[in-house]
């Protein structure tokens, strides 16, 4: 039998980047995962959405999971990196450029400086 | 189901004395709020951690449908 937890652990080490997010990443149904699911779509980061609306066993699971109690949650190679309000602070001050360069993963930089220079 | 502003500045300031907290009613509704929390206890620990430890003060009000608090915007940091 598969459980939640498996799927979760499948999910993160087979994707370099994985959002676990309420909707999809083309029709987000909450604020906080549509701002993070819009980030990475206008970096032109390559991510896997895990909508954890479509099964509940993953919507509990993802929290007990990372131990951290809300939706969205982003992980980058298998590690947990935070939520709405981490990755956000962590776009504005390029800490998320360097995450994914160090890991190798592409994105467009000039999209990020462009998301920085309207929220500077 | 809302809570009030000061139960979670309590309730934050139980968990983590040395805190200085400042919260914000975003909508006016007891459900959507953010909180800035500034902490000798986060020194050395990254924001993930940090953010844990308010999560944790909070007591599980943050959690899913039983939740009293729908949204809290978090900022953390330690003092300079």
């Amino acid at each position: 039998m598969t459980t939640a937890t498996d799927t979760i652990k499948s999910d993160i080490t087979s994707n370099d980047v994985v959002l676990f997010m309420k909707g999809t990443s083309q029709m987000p149904q909450c604020g906080f995962s549509s701002r993070i699911a819009g980030v990475l779509n206008y970096m032109g980061v390559e991510f896997k959405d895990v909508n954890v609306l479509a099964d509940e066993g993953v919507r509990q699971g993802i929290k007990d999971f990372s131990d951290w109690p809300t939706i969205p949650q982003l992980y980058v190679k298998g590690e947990f990196v935070g939520g709405c309000d981490i990755v956000t602070e962590m776009t504005i001050s390029g800490e998320l450029d360097t995450l994914l360069e160090e890991n190798g993963i592409a994105f467009s930089k000039d999209a990020a400086d462009k998301i920085r220079e309207s929220n500077g | 189901m809302a809570i009030e502003a000061h139960t979670i500045e309590a309730l934050i300031q139980e968990a983590l004395p040395s805190a200085k907290v400042v919260i914000d009613d975003l909508a006016g509704d007891g459900n959507h709020y953010a909180a800035t929390v500034i902490a000798d206890e986060f020194k050395g620990l990254n924001r993930v951690k940090q953010h844990q430890m308010v999560y944790a003060a909070l007591k599980g009000k943050m959690d899913g449908a039983n939740g009293e608090l729908h949204a809290l915007a978090l900022t953390t940091k330690a003092p300079e």
